[in-house]
């Protein structure tokens, strides 16, 4: 049984995952790891052909010269999304070796990835760290995986990568053009995807570096998002990803009445706020309300000529827009939605390639993430507290991974745009089912039924006086939608066995999740 | 055991399907109840949902019998609208309606002479729709059982527009009903009128005969059950000879509120089809406009219903405006703010109108018979046209309660 320890946000968590002991979280900006940073294996360049072709003939084969054994971590990312092939091939080839209990540390899974459930089965897979949706959610939610899931936001990822609490033996990354080299872009190729800039960790740390193609260009691949020089073996394949699947389905503006009165509410709060002057920054996730937020904000650009000076990406169609309209003076590409965020990364200097090292990382001199005006997320569930939870369904299922959105609690304003009910759940709750988020970082609560401003945020509280917008406390509206949906549910049952451990941006354990009932 | 009676079934059922759900009664002679429930809220709100199934069967004195719920997240007035419509359905008449307590929101009146600009229409059995929609701030909601509800489900809409009309906070909105045409409509009336309806619409009137039996089935519920006093009607013209009859229909009865032109049906009647000129329907909204004025009741025109064109709707509304009416039916909720800003009053407007209800004012306290602007006689109907408008721009808060001082500056 897991020793459970109570962390300074009163949550029990675990006191090692996996085998490693963890530190429980301390509080918001409380945690200074010292000492220095994970290195990879020194190499020399006498160890690889002076002619820079690294080209194996097959993924099987670079995996046997890569050491691939049993016990091993392997990563691979999420840039191609729900139309991946590499990582279902990497772990296909590694069944058919015979290896066993691997640990996959990918960026992020889809649905796509549910034939890992068949390797966790079989034993050719131990235990997953990273998001878990989907098909692998409910299987973990189970209590059928056998080590315990870590799911940490991007920019934590990297943090694990470089404290060494993450060791990664092979990195797999997906490269949609590559050179024989090892450089390779996402920008270009027939499964063009846009950045790669979630493998960028594990080009520099992981012991092994395999870049997976279908689109082998003469040397040198030019644009380069990732270095050659790091990379040990390229390998090409007839096809890396279903680019039809890569688009994501939650980039489309939603056309839902409620939805939209939420985006636009949230708009009209940035305006009263002071927020939308020349030279403004913003972030606005994926998902049909953020997206629908962008364009009232547009609008409101357009209409008062107000430019801004930079947004961050996720990008797609409607941010490459306002670039092209001259709304922003820049787009910082986290990682891109649509095929018109790859043209625009082709065509646009004004369209600049990040990754989770310039935006989110913890051990970084810095990051972009604090600089931002206003962030606009999502979130399954908030309390009264304004602590919220992004991970787990309110039943207790784990439902999505963290991805940027405890990175971008830290922005100068950061508003969760939710509705206050999802068919019959309280979105609005006392206690979030697993704690994802500190409530002392979200500034903002817009649902459809009003506005709730956190009482630690006086300087937005005294600005919005007087507006004709419906700001309300938290718990009047989470009083009201009890109202509406019959009451407080039921406490949802849960099983003992500790079944993800939540870590927080600076690698400390903020919650738990545990096996569902049932 | 035979079943004395066949299974009683009603709600939606199947994977598209959301805030509804699907139960099924089969009474039976002895055994007490059977209730199996499958929830996607199961863990959060099972024990509720059995509870509510459990007291609907007790009101409605059904002691023994089999009842499987199929849920998908159903708010709680929803869960007993469809109980209620199943048990009715398995041939157990129920000892009484299963009523849930009426919510205090519920409570608020209305009034004759409100704005009327948008109503917003909402399909009478589909509950997804219902706690949201006060949310837009339409003028109205429509929880409608007439072209919306299949002739199939006319029973389980009623049994879910009465509920929603007490449990469904409508934020101020007029809360209306749009009932079925002849004998069923006047059925209708029956389950709707004891729960604070304000305003009941009367599809395809053509004869001031069907707004009066309405009206006297009112006074026959509200006699008998104390409740339902006062409701207002909106007539809706939808043929030729509604158009001929207009201000027989309007003046037909002092609960009739306003007039609203229907012009689907109507362009049918007279053999045409809408066009984006609306040549065809002139004279109809016109003689409805006129028939509306002529009784002292608001002109309502019909719905637009290209949901994406917004420049359309628009312009629909300015002509719409033109001719006279003052409001417009809405069939989503994003065309509201749009209808509302082309019905109020444009800047010119207001300024003007402030200056001649100033004028009138001092007109008044200086005790002279003769208003004047400049040089300008102000005639008495402008006077009041004036007035209307700015009790409007005031109601729509653009002018505020200072609105005397900040123009006497102009």
């Amino acid at each position: 049984m897991t020793r459970l320890v109570e962390n300074a946000a009163g949550r029990l968590v675990p006191a090692e995952i996996n085998g490693t002991e963890a530190v429980p979280y301390k509080g918001v900006g409380k945690h200074a790891p010292t000492g220095r940073k994970a290195a990879p294996p020194i190499r020399s360049c006498n160890d690889y052909p002076l002619d820079g072709n690294k080209v194996t003939a097959s993924l099987t084969e670079a995996l046997q010269k890569a050491g691939l054994r049993d016990g091993l971590t392997i990563s691979t990312h999420h840039h191609l999304r729900n139309g991946d092939f590499v990582a279902g091939a990497v772990f296909a080839a590694a069944a058919e070796l015979g290896v066993k209990d691997l640990r996959w540390f990918p960026s992020a899974s889809f649905p796509c990835h549910a034939g890992m459930i068949e390797h966790m089965e079989n034993g050719v897979l131990h235990h997953i760290e990273g998001s878990m949706n989907g098909p692998l959610g409910d299987y973990c939610s189970k209590g059928k995986m056998r080590g315990m899931a870590v799911l940490r936001s991007h920019g934590g990822r990297y943090q694990a990568v470089q404290d060494g609490e993450v060791h990664i033996d092979i990195a797999v990354i997906a490269a949609p053009t590559a050179d024989p080299f090892g450089n390779a872009t996402g920008d270009r190729g027939p499964t063009a995807c846009g950045l790669l800039g979630f493998a960028l960790a594990d080009s520099e740390y992981a012991d092994h570096v395999i870049a997976v193609t279908d689109n082998l260009v003469p040397f040198p691949c030019i644009p380069w998002q990732i270095q050659g020089n790091n990379v040990d073996q390229v390998v090409v394949m007839d096809s890396i990803g279903d680019s039809s699947q890569i688009v994501s389905g939650t980039t489309q503006i939603t056309k839902s009445p409620d939805r939209l009165l939420i985006a636009e509410l949230t708009a009209r709060f940035c305006d009263e706020a002071g927020i939308i002057t020349d030279g403004f920054s913003f972030q606005a996730g994926a998902g049909g309300t953020s997206l629908s937020f962008a364009i009232f904000l547009r609008d409101m650009m357009r209409a008062r000529n107000i430019k801004a000076r930079f947004v961050r990406g996720g990008s797609n169609k409607y941010l490459v827009d306002m670039l092209e309209e001259g709304l922003t003076d820049y787009i910082l590409d986290g990682q891109t939605f649509d095929l018109d965020g790859v043209r625009s990364m082709r065509e646009n200097p004004g369209h600049v390639n990040t990754s989770p090292f310039t935006s989110y990382n913890w051990h970084g001199k810095g990051n972009f993430a604090g600089m931002l005006d206003v962030v606009v997320l999502g979130a399954t569930e908030v309390d009264v507290d304004f602590n919220a939870n992004v991970v787990t369904h309110s039943d207790g299922r784990l439902l999505h991974g963290i991805g940027g959105w405890q990175n971008c609690l830290f922005s100068k304003c950061t508003i969760l745009p939710i509705p206050s009910f999802r068919d019959r759940i309280p979105v609005l709750v006392d206690r979030v089912t697993t704690l994802c988020g500190p409530g002392e970082l979200v500034d903002v609560i817009v649902t459809e039924r009003g506005i709730a401003i956190n009482p630690q945020r006086r300087d937005l509280i005294e600005q919005l006086k007087g507006s004709s917008l419906p700001i309300r406390p938290i718990a009047e509206i989470k009083a009201e939608v009890e109202a509406i949906v019959g009451g407080q549910p039921q406490a949802p049952e849960f099983g003992e066995k500790v079944i993800a451990a939540i870590k927080w941006v600076d690698g400390t354990v903020i919650d738990c999740v545990r096996q569902t009932g049932g | 055991m035979a079943s004395k009676h066949p299974v009683g079934a009603a709600g939606q059922q199947g994977p598209q399907v959301r805030s509804d759900c699907w139960i099924e009664v089969e009474p039976r002679q002895s055994g007490g109840l059977d209730i199996s429930l499958q929830s996607k809220v199961a863990g959060m709100y099972g024990q509720s949902i059995e509870g509510l199934v459990g007291e609907g069967c007790r009101v409605m004195g059904l002691d023994h019998a089999r009842v499987t719920v199929v849920d998908q997240g159903a708010l709680p007035f929803v869960l007993a609208a469809r109980l209620e419509a199943a048990v009715r359905r398995s041939g157990h008449e129920p000892a009484a309606p299963f009523l849930l307590p009426a919510a205090d929101h519920c409570g608020y009146a209305s009034r004759p002479g409100r704005l009327r600009r948008s109503r917003l229409y909402l399909p009478g059995n589909e509950p997804k729709f219902y706690p949201n929609a006060g949310l837009h701030g339409p003028d109205g909601v429509i929880l409608d059982l007439e072209d919306s509800v299949a002739p199939g489900e006319k029973d389980a809409a009623r049994c879910l527009v009465r509920n929603a009309l007490r449990a469904v906070n409508f934020y101020g909105s007029e809360r209306m009903v749009r009932i079925n045409q002849g004998e069923r409509g006047l059925d209708d009336l029956d389950w709707i009128i004891p729960h604070n309806v304000h305003l009941v619409l009367i599809p395809k009137v053509e004869d001031p005969g069907q707004v009066t039996a309405v009206d006297e089935r009112i006074r026959a519920i509200a006699s008998a059950t104390g409740r339902g006093e006062p409701v207002l009607l909106m007539p809706i013209i939808e043929s030729a000879l509604g158009a001929w009859k207009a201000y027989e229909i309007a003046a037909s009865c002092e609960r009739v509120a306003a007039l609203a032109i229907g012009l689907e049906d109507y362009t049918a009647d007279i053999g045409t089809q809408r066009t984006a000129m609306g040549a065809e329907s002139f004279w109809a909204r016109c003689q409805v406009v006129n028939g509306a004025k002529a009784a002292g009741v608001q002109p309502i025109d019909t719905v637009f219903s290209d949901v994406s064109d917004t420049e359309g709707l628009i312009a629909s509304c300015v002509e719409a405006k033109g001719l006279g009416f003052v409001g417009k039916g809405c069939i989503h909720p994003r065309q509201i703010a749009e209808v509302h800003r082309a019905f109020a009053p444009d800047e010119v407007e207001i300024a003007k109108a402030t200056r001649i209800v100033l004028a009138f004012e001092e007109a008044e306290a200086k005790g002279l018979g003769v208003v004047s602007l400049g040089s300008k006689m102000i005639d008495a109907p402008v006077v009041k046209r004036a007035q209307t408008t700015v009790a409007m721009a005031r109601e729509v808060g653009l002018l505020g309660d200072d609105w005397r001082d900040s123009r006497e500056e102009d």
